[in-house]
């Protein structure tokens, strides 16, 4: 039985945790934890996927008629924001492997903002639906051919980004603590890897909204040519 | 054997039980050993409850007539006997228990990848056990553990949200356990300890880990439709809305029949553990008997729909289920003959876990054998939703997951509290419950071939007999039930103390102390050799 001792555990005493043998070990079972919790992610966000082409697929124009209602320029500006937030997170990370902390928080910060954006914008848009009685539920009125199709289309469009929306605001809390914790400098050149892998949970989150925009906003027939 | 006892120098005197004291010490420990006992007291608990709505069932059934509930009552008991039973004791009590004490053991860890999480999960089980409770005192469920809609949904005016509620939190402690056990299992194995040296206790826990990450997330949506739907009545399952009930039965089962391998496959690893130890041979065929473990996960996401072969589902899509059902007979069958051809010729001693084992042998061929009945199309639609298909999964989840909990509780109980607990009456209680058990789930089988629906508190008279029967096995099998658990709080305190490695058995756990110390090792072991070296002169532990 050979001695296998833990050397990065003398040079790291802050940072290693006790059942790692050193700091490597500690990023890949990090890194791998997360992929895994994304898996379990997708599959969550799959059924939802799964329902909503079984729903499609039997009732195609209420779903086109629904979509019509969206309003895709706030849509389209919540993607772009999205992928935004995504360049500045990938930022984030690399001001983290290089040990910049000021650039850090502030790509951090960057993100941080995005994320509030989307948010805001999608209260607006629920609003408007609000208004215009979208909501599902015994007060849903539609006004065309299709309505109890349609109600079924809205029912997943608040189901899907509301899922989304609440995965938006736990990385806008991951953000605020990444942030905190970055200003007092907890990340370093050798420790950066927290920040990749909260950055994975990000990339996940905008991803499905890359997902969710076409399904939700563009599958009625809008006449643009 | 000569194997162990690497006599423990006396500052390791200290080990995870003794070294801290206090209520707090143990519900803020970051130990997966206290942890695996904090999940061992809750199981245990939610297992008399679960208990108790048995018992409630089967005095309902001594007699022909309603007589002792009312119909509502009687679908409240047996739904919470149901959802007790498999969502909080089943589910987590092999991985939650066994496999959290043991997995870092087993691979030279001295913990769990993410020992927080793994606190985080028995706190998470914890909540969701006190939304269902909080359900049953307040007036129960009376869905089935099924929670089919729309009756769910729409119609059912009991406890159905707080119960959904829940199970969904619930959910989450099982997707945690599921995440640390890969993430470990991947990156934490001591040098030496490559893919094909690990115990097959830790290829089954693998496999359920596999499932419990990819299966768990699709019940929790389904659970969050349901609950949406009957919040705000937005009609996802309800037909006069547009909706189709069908989906949530194949949302649910996308999971739960996943899930019944949840409940199998950490048991089936502790078989593996039990029959090479007391025939003190190597496994017969390793490698068979790892990847079928896998193959039961992967085959097991794609049989859901022959829950659904009389509920609407096409033809096509249930011939196609059926034979998918029956292919996991496959893997099935190469463990039960891999068992069975380590026993052949090994130098059996009839320990008592070694009794549980060869009951579980037994009891999980005649399940698995009557699943075969029920993935036959034809036949299901005589045998769908009667007694029959109660009696087979009990024959799996309770003559199987039990007996392999038993067996491996039994088994590893030495090295969890350092006592020894007394055999004489631990192999008598394992023989009062194989007896009560089959006593108890035989004659159901030959009930539902006669035709005698599940579900019903009232019955025909020419049911009586078997019934009787039925009932009488099940107050045998709670007297099995109830002297392990007096011998074994008994032992705790009385029992002789246990040497590192009272079995003289392989494996990296054997070779610290009993109980172990907080760190498990005190250096990394290495391991140079495959598992279940049995044979004499290999035994030198490395």
């Amino acid at each position: 039985m050979s001695e296998h001792t833990a050397v990065a555990a003398v040079e790291h005493p802050a940072v290693l945790q006790h059942q790692f043998d050193d700091l490597e070990q500690q990023m890949d079972a990090s890194t791998l934890g997360m992929w895994v919790f994304l898996l379990t992610e997708i599959m969550f966000f799959g059924g939802l996927f799964a329902a909503y082409t079984v729903y499609r697929a039997a009732y195609p124009e209420g779903f086109a008629a629904g979509s019509l209602r969206l309003d895709l320029m706030l849509g389209g500006l919540n993607t772009v924001v999205l992928i935004a937030s995504s360049l500045t997170m990938a930022l984030a990370v690399r001001a983290a492997q290089l040990g910049k902390r000021q650039d850090l928080v502030a790509f951090l910060s960057a993100t941080l903002g995005l994320g509030l954006v989307f948010l805001v914008v999608k209260v607006f848009e629920y609003h408007h639906k609000y208004v215009e009685r979208l909501i599902p539920g015994p007060n849903f009125f539609f006004d065309g051919p299709h309505a109890a199709q349609a109600h079924m289309m809205f029912c997943f469009y608040f189901a899907m980004t509301g899922m989304h929306a609440l995965h938006m605001v736990v990385g806008v809390g991951l953000l605020t603590y990444f942030i905190a914790k970055a200003r007092s400098g907890r990340y370093t050149a050798q420790y950066y890897w927290p920040v990749e892998v909260m950055g994975l949970y990000w990339h996940f989150v905008d991803i499905v909204w890359i997902f969710l925009f076409p399904l939700l906003y563009l599958i009625g027939h809008r006449g643009v040519h | 054997m000569s194997t162990v006892l690497t006599a423990p120098p006396v500052e390791t005197k200290t080990n995870y039980l003794n070294e801290s004291y206090g209520i707090k010490s143990w519900l803020l420990t970051k130990d997966h050993k206290r942890i695996a006992l904090l999940y061992l007291a809750a199981i245990t608990f939610f297992f008399a409850v679960g208990g108790f709505f048995a018992v409630l069932i089967r005095l309902e059934l001594i007699t022909p007539a309603g007589d002792l509930m009312q119909p509502e009552t009687y679908n409240k008991a047996f739904t919470m006997h149901g959802v007790m039973m498999i969502f909080f004791f089943l589910i987590p009590a092999v991985p939650a228990v066994l496999g959290n004490f043991l997995v870092p053991m087993m691979i030279g860890a001295r913990d769990l990848a993410f020992p927080r999480i793994n606190l985080l999960s028995w706190y998470i089980y914890m909540v969701g056990g006190v939304f269902t409770l909080y359900a049953m005192v307040a007036g129960g469920v009376d869905t089935g553990w099924t929670f089919y809609t729309p009756y769910s949904s729409t119609y059912s005016n009991t406890q159905v949200m707080a119960t959904a509620i829940g199970i969904f939190i619930l959910g989450f402690s099982s997707i945690l356990t599921g995440l640390n056990f890969i993430v470990t299992i991947h990156k934490m194995r001591a040098p030496g300890l490559t893919w094909f040296r690990l115990p097959l206790f830790i290829w089954a826990h693998y496999a359920t880990s596999v499932i419990q990450i990819l299966g768990t997330p699709v019940v929790a949506i389904a659970i969050v439709l349901v609950g949406l739907e009957r919040a705000f009545r937005i009609g996802i399952f309800d037909p006069k809305l547009g909706g189709d009930p069908i989906l949530f039965q194949h949302l649910f089962w996308f999971y739960s029949h996943p899930a019944v391998y949840i409940m199998i496959l950490p048991s089936m690893g502790v078989i593996s553990e039990l029959v090479t130890c007391f025939s003190r041979k190597k496994i017969f065929g390793y490698g068979f008997v790892a990847m079928s473990s896998v193959a039961i996960a992967v085959l097991g996401f794609l049989v859901w729909g022959h829950h659904m072969f009389v509920s609407g589902q096409s033809v096509y899509a249930g011939m196609v289920f059926s034979i998918l059902s029956y292919l996991v007979a496959i893997p099935s069958a190469i463990k039960v003959f891999n068992w069975t051809a380590t026993l052949y010729r090994g130098s059996i001693s009839y320990q008592t876990p070694l009794l549980y084992a060869l009951g579980f042998i037994g009891l999980f061929t005649i399940g698995g054998l009557t699943g075969l009945f029920l993935a036959n199309l034809a036949v299901d639609v005589h045998l769908h939703d009667t007694y029959f298909v109660v009696g087979h999964f009990h024959y799996i989840m309770v003559g199987g997951a039990i007996m392999g909990y038993l067996g491996g509780l039994h088994f590893w109980w030495p090295k969890i509290t350092g006592r020894l607990y007394p055999e004489g009456w631990a192999r008598l209680s394992a023989l009062v419950l194989f007896v009560g058990f089959n006593l108890t789930f035989f004659p159901q089988f030959i009930l539902g071939y006669l035709g005698m629906p599940r579900r019903y508190h009232a019955y025909p008279e020419e049911f009586q007999v078997l019934n009787v029967m039925s009932s009488a096995g099940a107050s045998i099998l709670a007297v099995g039930y109830i002297i392990p658990m007096i011998y074994l709080i008994w032992s705790m305190r009385y029992g002789k103390p246990a040497p590192a490695n009272p079995w003289g058995a392989t494996g990296l756990e054997w070779q610290i102390p009993s109980p172990p110390p907080s760190y498990n090792f005190e250096k990394t072991p290495v391991v140079t050799e495959e598992p279940y070296v049995y044979s004499h002169e290999e035994a030198q532990v490395v």
